[in-house]
């Protein structure tokens, strides 16, 4: 099989998968229509208002058809309108995956090589110094909650010492100095939900390798430590390194949801964890699909630039 | 030793000589948070709606070892009450969630084919949802109750235990004694029972002492999101939430329940360490 058959069967596979999700987020959102129209109206659901918000919303309409309708809609990039207030969710959409992606790419930048370099760090020498103290400290960091890290912060940085906000509202008028200030803790606490799943990972992933016999020959041959890991071991752990990184920055996902909601940041998570409090099913399926899909595209990056990476995956199978 | 006298007791015996000086101690903590939370009722100093005074954020006081809540309410009884909350949800999600993956990851890899075959599609297809998505789905089409959360954290990580009872048991039902348990005419039921269980028994506690770390996390998670736990009712999540406030007016309040499920999650990790390093056991490779 040549290597860009294996891709097309990715690309196919990843496609299958979207639209698999597409299909559980909506079922699993209009699996009680009856509830979205008691959920508009609340205290005040007559049986002929119950009708009226049926027929406006075509709940009557048999459920596949329902289903393609709002696929297409969500392609063309119609996300309707919100059920709380009955603003555009489009609009509200794009202000707030701005906030969202400046917040994650700002922790990715930092948290990815960060998290590397330190997983590289204990490989060096297991059972070493450095490398007890690397891999207790990710152990006990990876029975944090999400949450922990920032709020101690936000208590240290923000009550104590006053230095930065604990609060993270963006105003049109900032300028770069303002989101950074704004930014610093947010992307910290972000960074530690993800930091020590990608250390554990990067270590066991670079042993992994080192135990291999081309590495026995090539310490055996005599080349230098330093050499050894990164001519010969780093060039082999690149595509698992890659499916780790990968793999992390899908906690990205309930972290932002997490870290948004404790900052009161005006993105994406905040607005879906805010959607399924008030039942705003629209807005939910929006974002649902938006998280998903990025979930989904990074698990397909990951498995391509791994299948790049290392020709020999393509002989697995 | 005498291999017919060697009962769990010596089994017990030896795994506490084995015991290094930190594990005991998270082992200890361990037991000393269940037995608070089973007699939380006996141990409160106060109930854990009962409102002692007006104001709201109390520092420590010789009537409050740890100050109030927002309520006026007392946050070490509080903390009492959330902590026999999040064990017990954790436990019954955890409990729920290995009934289910195990019998189904030993079921797919007892009868291999279109069985195998479909469990782990329909299961991969599954592990495509991020888990915090799905519940959100679930929570926001069916309310919050404890009912609703149990159930949907012990779905999403049935997926996960499917993954692992099924990869341990795979590698179990290849050995040569299943085959001689075959070729003697065992029955599938004979050989899971008999053969698979005790052999994947270490690194599937292993898993259990994973999981129920995992369930704890992501209960409070929701519970902080204020879409796990409903107040009145409250565990340490709820608490977090309910009290951050407290660190504007410099009172620590927010930051005990948050400290404690990262204790109680971190001696369930080290002690699960310890576990698969004694046994020597491994897991499979899955997150």
């Amino acid at each position: 099989m040549s290597l860009l058959e294996i891709l097309g069967k990715r690309l196919i596979l990843g496609a299958a998968t979207l639209l698999f999700v597409s299909v559980l987020v909506f079922l699993g959102t209009e699996i009680l229509p009856g509830d979205v129209a008691h959920a508009i109206l609340g205290q005040g659901a007559t049986p002929e208002l119950v009708q009226q918000i049926r027929e406006r919303l075509g709940l009557n309409e048999p459920l596949h058809m329902r289903y393609l309708v709002w696929l297409g809609n969500f392609l063309s990039g119609d996300f309707g309108t919100s059920l709380a207030n009955g603003a555009d969710i489009g609009t509200e959409i794009a202000r707030r995956s701005k906030n969202t992606i400046i917040l994650a790419s700002c922790t990715a930048v930092i948290a990815v090589p960060l998290s590397v370099l330190l997983g590289l760090a204990a490989a060096v020498k297991p059972g070493g110094m450095v490398d007890r103290a690397i891999s207790s400290t990710s152990l006990a960091l990876i029975s944090f909650p999400d949450f922990l890290v920032a709020v101690v912060l936000v208590t240290v940085f923000a009550v104590e010492l006053r230095w930065l906000p604990a609060i993270a509202s963006i105003r049109p008028s900032y300028d770069l100095l303002d989101w950074i200030r704004v930014l610093i803790l947010p992307v910290t606490g972000l960074t530690f939900t993800i930091l020590a799943h990608m250390v554990r990972m990067t270590r066991s992933a670079v042993l992994n390798v080192l135990a291999s016999p081309a590495i026995e020959m090539a310490l055996l041959k005599g080349v230098p430590r330093r050499r050894l890991l990164l001519r010969h071991a780093l060039p082999n752990a690149l595509g698992p390194i890659i499916n780790v990184v990968a793999l992390n920055l899908a906690y990205l996902i309930s972290g932002v949801v997490v870290i948004e909601t404790l900052f009161n940041f005006p993105g994406l998570g905040r607005y879906m964890v805010e959607a399924v409090t008030n039942r705003d099913v629209p807005i939910v399926q929006t974002c649902a699909m938006i998280f998903c899909s990025f979930y989904v595209l990074l698990n397909m990056t990951a498995d391509i630039l791994s299948i790049v990476a290392n020709p020999r995956v393509r002989y697995k199978k | 030793m005498n291999i017919d006298n060697y009962t769990w007791r010596d089994e017990l015996r030896e795994a506490i000589s084995d015991l290094t000086p930190g594990t005991a101690l998270c082992v200890l903590f361990l037991v000393a948070v269940i037995v608070i939370g089973a007699l939380a009722p006996v141990i409160a100093p106060y109930g854990e709606g009962e409102i002692l005074t007006n104001n709201s954020f109390e520092p420590p006081s010789t009537m409050m070892w740890l100050g109030s809540d927002y309520l006026g309410r007392d946050v070490l009884s509080r903390l009492i009450y959330g902590v026999r909350i999040t064990l017990f949800l954790a436990l019954v999600i955890t409990f729920l969630s290995f009934l289910a993956g195990v019998s189904l990851g030993f079921l797919a890899a007892a009868f291999g084919g279109w069985v195998d075959n479909w469990i782990s599609r329909l299961n991969d297809a599954m592990l495509s949802f991020p888990a915090l998505m799905l519940a959100l789905i679930v929570i926001n089409s069916l309310g919050s109750s404890l009912v609703v959360l149990v159930f949907t954290v012990a779905f999403i990580d049935m997926t996960r235990v499917f993954r692992v009872a099924r990869a341990l048991a795979v590698n179990v039902m290849v050995m040569d004694y299943v085959e001689a348990a075959v070729v003697r005419g065992e029955g599938k039921a004979w050989i899971v029972w008999h053969e698979v269980l005790p052999n994947v028994l270490t690194p599937l506690a292993a898993e259990f002492g994973i999981r129920f770390t995992y369930a704890i996390l992501f209960v409070s998670a929701l519970s902080f999101l204020g879409l796990g736990v409903q107040p009145p009712q409250s565990d340490l999540g709820v608490m977090v939430k309910e009290n951050l406030q407290a660190i504007l007016y410099g009172e620590y309040t927010t930051l005990y329940p948050a400290i404690g499920i990262a204790l109680i999650a971190i001696s369930m990790n080290v002690f699960v360490d310890w576990l698969l390093q004694r046994s020597s056991a491994e897991l499979p490779d899955e997150i």
